[in-house]
C-alpha cells in the first residue's frame, strides 16, 4: 500500500481529503505511483505531469522521507519507507509567489 | 419575468452574479474554483443551464469546467489539449523559432446550435472543438497550419487566441483572433484560413501591408449584421463591412484609440463601446478618470459616458474579454476591470454603478439574458 498526499487543490478535484492509499504493483516508482494516481482519479490527468511527454510540471515537486526527489529519475525505485507504506509520498505544489 | 446572469472570471476564481431585469440588485455566487485563474466562462446560447469554464493555474495546468445547472455545481471535463501531428515552429520575441507550446485557454466560445458543441483558443495560438460537452478536444489545425504560423509572434500577453465569432447566418463561417498575429477567417466550418488584416496599420510593423503580425485585441459582431465587424486593435478602433476583407479606422474623436474591449449594443448595431486607455506601456484610464466611450454612429462619433464612474484617481484597466451585454429591451452593458470591480448599465451607458468592487483582478464578464 503506498501513501500519497496531494497538495490542496488536487484533492479538490479529486473530491478527496486526507491522504490516498494506493495499490501499486512491483517495486514502486515515482511513474507508476503517478500512473496508479490517475488511474484512481482521471481528473488529474495533465496536473501532475504533462499529458504528452509525461515529465513533471515544473511547479510540481516530489518529497519524501525528508528527501526532495522531484529530479529523481521516473522510473527510479522510491525509497523502501514508500514502498512499505509507513512514510507517504508527497506531491506539493511548490512556493513560487501568487 | 427576465433575469440576468453574469458570469465573471477573476484571477482567483468565478463568481456568479444574478439579477432581475431591473439589475438593481444582485446576488453574487462564488468564488468556484478559488485560487485558479479563470480565463473565460460562457453559456450555451442553445441551452442557458450548460456553462463552460476555463480554469488554469501555473503549477497544475489547465482544467475545463461544465456547469448543467447554471453555475450551482460543476463537472471538471476533458483538459488535453493537444496539437494534431508536429507541431512546428513559430517566431518568438527574439526572432528565433519556437515549438508551439500549450498554456491555457484563453476563451470559450459554446456552438450556436448544439449545447455540447463548444470553441476553445489557446495560447500558443490555436482552435480547438469539443463536440461532446468538454470531454474530449481536437484541434482545427488548418489555422495553426496556414503558411503564415512560422512568422506569427507573442504579444507581451502571450501568443493567444482570445475571440472567436460565430456567423449565425452561416454555419461555415467563423473568426478568429491572435495577439500578436491578426485576425483570420474561415469560409469552411473551420477547415482553411484566411489572414483578413487589409486596412491595420500597426506601426511597429515595417511592412504596413503585411498579412499577419497585427496586435489584434478583440473583435464584436452584432448578430443581425454579421459583415459588419469592429475591432480594438493595440493601437486604432477598426471597421470593417465586408466580413473583414478590408478595415478602415473609426478612432475619430476618442482621447486615446488604445484599448482592450469593444462591444455592440444589443438593439443597435451602430452603437458601439470601448474603453481607452493611455498607452500600450501604461494601461491605465486617462487622467485617472475611467471613462466608457460610446459611438452611435458606427465609430468615428464617440462619447464619454461617465455617471457613476469614478472620475478621479482610477488606474484599473478593462481586459479584453471583460466587457458584454445584456439584451432586455433597455440594453444592459457591463465590464470588469483589474481592480476587482464590475460595473453595470441598465441604460445602455448612460449611468453605471458597481455590482461588486472588491473582487480578484477581472479576467472577462460574460452575460446571459434568461426568459
Amino acid at each position: 500500500m503506498i501513501r500519497v498526499v496531494l497538495p490542496a487543490h488536487l484533492r479538490t478535484l479529486a473530491r478527496v481529503s486526507g491522504e490516498v492509499e494506493l495499490d501499486v504493483a512491483g517495486e514502486p516508482t515515482q511513474s507508476s505511483v503517478l500512473a496508479a494516481v490517475e488511474d484512481r482519479f482521471p481528473v488529474l490527468r495533465g496536473t501532475i505531469r504533462d499529458h504528452v511527454t509525461q515529465k513533471r510540471r515544473p511547479f510540481v515537486r516530489f518529497f519524501a522521507c525528508g528527501q526532495d526527489l522531484s529530479h529523481e529519475p521516473a522510473d527510479a525505485a522510491l525509497p523502501d519507507a514508500v514502498a512499505t507504506g509507513s512514510e507517504p509520498f508527497l506531491i506539493v505544489g511548490a512556493m513560487a509567489g501568487g | 419575468m427576465s433575469s440576468v446572469r453574469v458570469l465573471v472570471g477573476t484571477r482567483k476564481g468565478a463568481f456568479v452574479l444574478s439579477s432581475d431585469e431591473k439589475r438593481e440588485r444582485w446576488d453574487v455566487g462564488g468564488p468556484y474554483f478559488t485560487g485558479w485563474e479563470i480565463y473565460h466562462v460562457k453559456g450555451s446560447p442553445v441551452d442557458p443551464n450548460r456553462l463552460y469554464a476555463s480554469q488554469s493555474s501555473g503549477w497544475f495546468g489547465q482544467m475545463i469546467q461544465r456547469s448543467d445547472d447554471g453555475g450551482k455545481t460543476w463537472e471538471p471535463v476533458g483538459n488535453e489539449f493537444t496539437y494534431e501531428g508536429v507541431p512546428g515552429t513559430h517566431q518568438w520575441y527574439d526572432g528565433t523559432q519556437r515549438p508551439w507550446k500549450f498554456t491555457r485557454v484563453w476563451h470559450l466560445e459554446p456552438s450556436l446550435t448544439d449545447h455540447d458543441t463548444v470553441y476553445a483558443g489557446v495560447e500558443d495560438a490555436a482552435l480547438f472543438r469539443s463536440t461532446d460537452a468538454g470531454k474530449t478536444w481536437q484541434e482545427l489545425a488548418g489555422l495553426r497550419e496556414h503558411p503564415s504560423g512560422p512568422n506569427w509572434q507573442p504579444g507581451a500577453g502571450g501568443m493567444c487566441l482570445h475571440t472567436i465569432l460565430l456567423d449565425p447566418s452561416n454555419s461555415d463561417r467563423m473568426f478568429i483572433a491572435i495577439s500578436a498575429a491578426g485576425a483570420f477567417r474561415s469560409d469552411d466550418a473551420g477547415k482553411t484560413w484566411r489572414p483578413i488584416n487589409r486596412g491595420l496599420k500597426s506601426e511597429q510593423i515595417p511592412d504596413p501591408n503585411a498579412e499577419v503580425g497585427h496586435c489584434v485585441h478583440r473583435i464584436a459582431m452584432h448578430p443581425s449584421r454579421p459583415d459588419v465587424l469592429f475591432m480594438q486593435k493595440h493601437w486604432d478602433v477598426m471597421r470593417s463591412d465586408d466580413g473583414g476583407n478590408s478595415w478602415h479606422e473609426v478612432s475619430g474623436n476618442l482621447p486615446t484609440d488604445f484599448g482592450f474591449p469593444i462591444d455592440i449594443h444589443a438593439h443597435e448595431p451602430e452603437t458601439i463601446y470601448v474603453v481607452p486607455i493611455k498607452s500600450d506601456s501604461e494601461h491605465i484610464p486617462p487622467d485617472g478618470k475611467l471613462r466608457v466611450y460610446r459611438s452611435r454612429t458606427g465609430g468615428n462619433e464617440w462619447e464619454a459616458l461617465t455617471k457613476g464612474l469614478p472620475q478621479r484617481d482610477c488606474y484599473v484597466n478593462v481586459l479584453r474579454d471583460a466587457m458584454a451585454v445584456d439584451s432586455l429591451d433597455s440594453c444592459g452593458v457591463y465590464f470588469g476591470t483589474t481592480g476587482g470591480q464590475v460595473y453595470a448599465s441598465a441604460d445602455a451607458g448612460d449611468n453605471w454603478s458597481p455590482i461588486v468592487r472588491d473582487l480578484p483582478p477581472v479576467l472577462s464578464v460574460e452575460v446571459q439574458t434568461l426568459s
